[in-house]
């Protein structure tokens, strides 16, 4: 019983990254309609830069949760203004190879420097140790990623789903052209979308980097699951992202409990079975 | 011409006291004054415009006053509506001369064409299905004070009040064509261009635009319609122009209609 719990721990952490980068796949596909395959890379670097914060100005990780994705995602809006906007308009073909060249070139300069191994990064002291919970031990690191994660996707569904700005962001998915007619700076908007997805890429680069170590291609592993996560989930459905994220996390962890030889392919099992019945995903709209 | 926006006492209700007089802001009224001393809120010189390799408008010219109802008319593909996106400034090449209130705007961007004032209401009405009836109603920003207040847009279109949690492409045409000018109502810009406002309504819906229509205008707010139901056309317009073939072509005011009856049933096919 102990195993299965501590599997279903597991999976609630993987389950939080997932729903955290898919979220931030979510948005962006349905502001700028690119599918966005540098998002592992700017997961990663998310890591990396609070590891430079710790180890090269001495910022500590409660500072870099907040730096770091206003860095990198600052680094994504540079990259919206400077290539990706111009893509608009096209086939998604086209902004998936420039988002995946970029992926190739920012894990490429990251290995040459760092090579692959993995760079240490230290549980902050606060959330160090565990909590006994009688029926299993709980690292209070783990579950402050889980509730964390939770909380920022919670709070990206309310900012979409129930504020103007989020009405703004919902309506310029459906007709830009009209929307700038009403007197809104649309291209400044789709630079501050692609801004807070990547950011939210980059928060959970943050965040993974006590647990996963910090390696250039941490996010390379991690994405292609994620994208299979997204094809279930259905691209352009906020809740669907999170609550898919969450459930595919889980349903890992239970496989490895119960059947681990699947674990690492159940994801994409699932992911064959929902696009034979339901292509366009569990909650997505047709591309 | 009128030369200064009338004051809420001189107006007479329009249809009953169904829906009480509206009062505009009376920072809308000192803000809207400059443009009426000119009396000239827009001046279409030489238009030309292209969506991609086709050209479509081959040299508009035409100009709206302060206060008027203007439609253009014309038959399908005749260049009205692309007239009015490339004064909005939705439409990729264009060249010429549009002015707006003193200013150039034939290179501004849509988004400052729309801060500067003027409001475009789209002929496919551009309802979002994302959003309910409020968001909808409340998405166009202010562009400047003056504008209606909720209540007085839920004067004019009550139906919109009832319908406020639904989602915007659930309402019935003709609410959604009242959402749809409603909206840019409530921005503050002075200038409305309606394209089309009665298309594929029923009679009686047709009618309360009409109403709608001749009421703003009582109002102070300039109009650009375009049309091609010339007999709604006529119970609201004070001037109409004659678009052919990507240009104007005629025009003349709503007092000259029974000696252009003629040439108007050449021109549409009437």
């Amino acid at each position: 019983m102990q195993a299965l719990y501590a599997q279903l721990l597991v999976g609630l952490i993987n389950g939080s990254f997932y729903a955290l980068l898919s979220l931030g796949l979510a948005v962006i596909f349905g502001m700028l309609n690119i599918i966005n395959f540098a998002h592992g890379a700017l997961y990663m670097m998310g890591a990396f830069c609070a590891y430079f914060l710790l180890n090269v100005a001495g910022i500590g990780y409660w500072p870099a949760l907040i730096i770091a994705p206003i860095a990198v995602g600052i680094f994504g809006m540079i990259l919206e203004r400077t290539m990706l906007q111009w893509l608009s308009g096209l086939d998604h073909l086209y902004g998936l190879l420039l988002t995946f060249g970029i992926a190739l070139i920012v894990q490429g300069v990251f290995q040459n420097y760092f090579g692959s191994s993995g760079l240490p990064y230290a549980i902050p002291d606060e959330l160090k140790g565990g909590m006994n919970l009688g029926f299993m031990f709980l690292p209070i690191y783990r579950g402050w990623v889980v509730v964390f994660s939770l909380a920022v996707c919670l709070a990206t569904w309310y900012l979409i789903e129930r504020t103007r700005l989020g009405a703004y962001l919902r309506a310029a998915t459906e007709n830009p052209t009209l929307v700038r007619a009403f007197g809104i700076n649309v291209p400044r908007m789709i630079t501050l979308t692609y801004g807070l997805g990547v950011g939210l890429a980059a928060l959970a680069g943050v965040l993974s980097a006590p647990i996963n170590q910090v390696r250039p291609l941490m996010g390379a592993d991690l994405i292609i699951v994620v994208f299979a996560v997204v094809v279930i989930g259905g691209m352009g459905s906020i809740m669907g992202s999170i609550i898919t994220g969450f459930a595919l996390g889980v349903i890992e962890g239970l496989t490895k409990y119960f059947y681990p030889e699947a674990s690492n392919t159940v994801v994409f099992v699932l992911m064959v079975l929902v696009l034979l019945i339901k292509p366009t995903g569990l909650t997505g709209r047709a591309a | 011409m009128p030369t200064s926006r009338k004051t809420s006492a001189s107006r007479k209700p329009i249809w009953g006291q169904v829906m009480p007089d509206l009062k505009m802001a009376e920072a809308g009224a000192t803000k809207a004054a400059p443009s009426m001393a000119n009396g000239q809120v827009l001046s279409v010189q030489n238009l030309e415009a292209w969506y991609g390799e086709s050209h479509i408008l081959h040299g508009i010219n035409f100009d709206v006053n302060a206060g008027e109802v203007v439609t253009l008319l014309g038959r399908n593909g005749a260049g009205k509506t692309s007239t009015l996106k490339s004064i909005m400034g939705i439409i990729g090449k264009r060249t010429g001369s549009i002015n707006f209130n003193g200013q150039q705007i034939i290179r501004a961007t849509s988004d400052r064409i729309a801060r500067m004032g003027v409001a475009f209401c789209p002929e496919e009405r551009g309802i979002f299905a994302s959003l309910d009836v409020r968001e909808n109603l409340l998405l166009p920003p202010i562009v400047r004070s003056g504008g209606l207040s909720l209540d007085q847009i839920f004067d004019l279109f009550p139906n919109l009040k009832e319908r406020l949690n639904s989602q915007g492409t659930k309402l019935s045409g003709g609410e959604q064509q009242m959402l749809a000018i409603a909206r840019i109502l409530r921005t503050g810009a002075s200038f409305l261009m309606l394209d089309e406002p009665t298309e594929g309504l029923a009679p009686v819906i047709i009618q309360q635009i009409g109403h709608t229509i001749a009421r703003l205008k009582n109002e102070g707010f300039t109009i650009l319609l375009v049309e091609q139901n010339f007999r709604f056309a006529s119970t609201v317009a004070d001037r109409y122009y004659i678009v052919e073939h990507g240009q104007v072509i005629d025009g003349f005011a709503n007092s000259e209609l029974s000696s252009n009856m003629d040439k108007l049933h050449t021109y549409l096919g009437v």
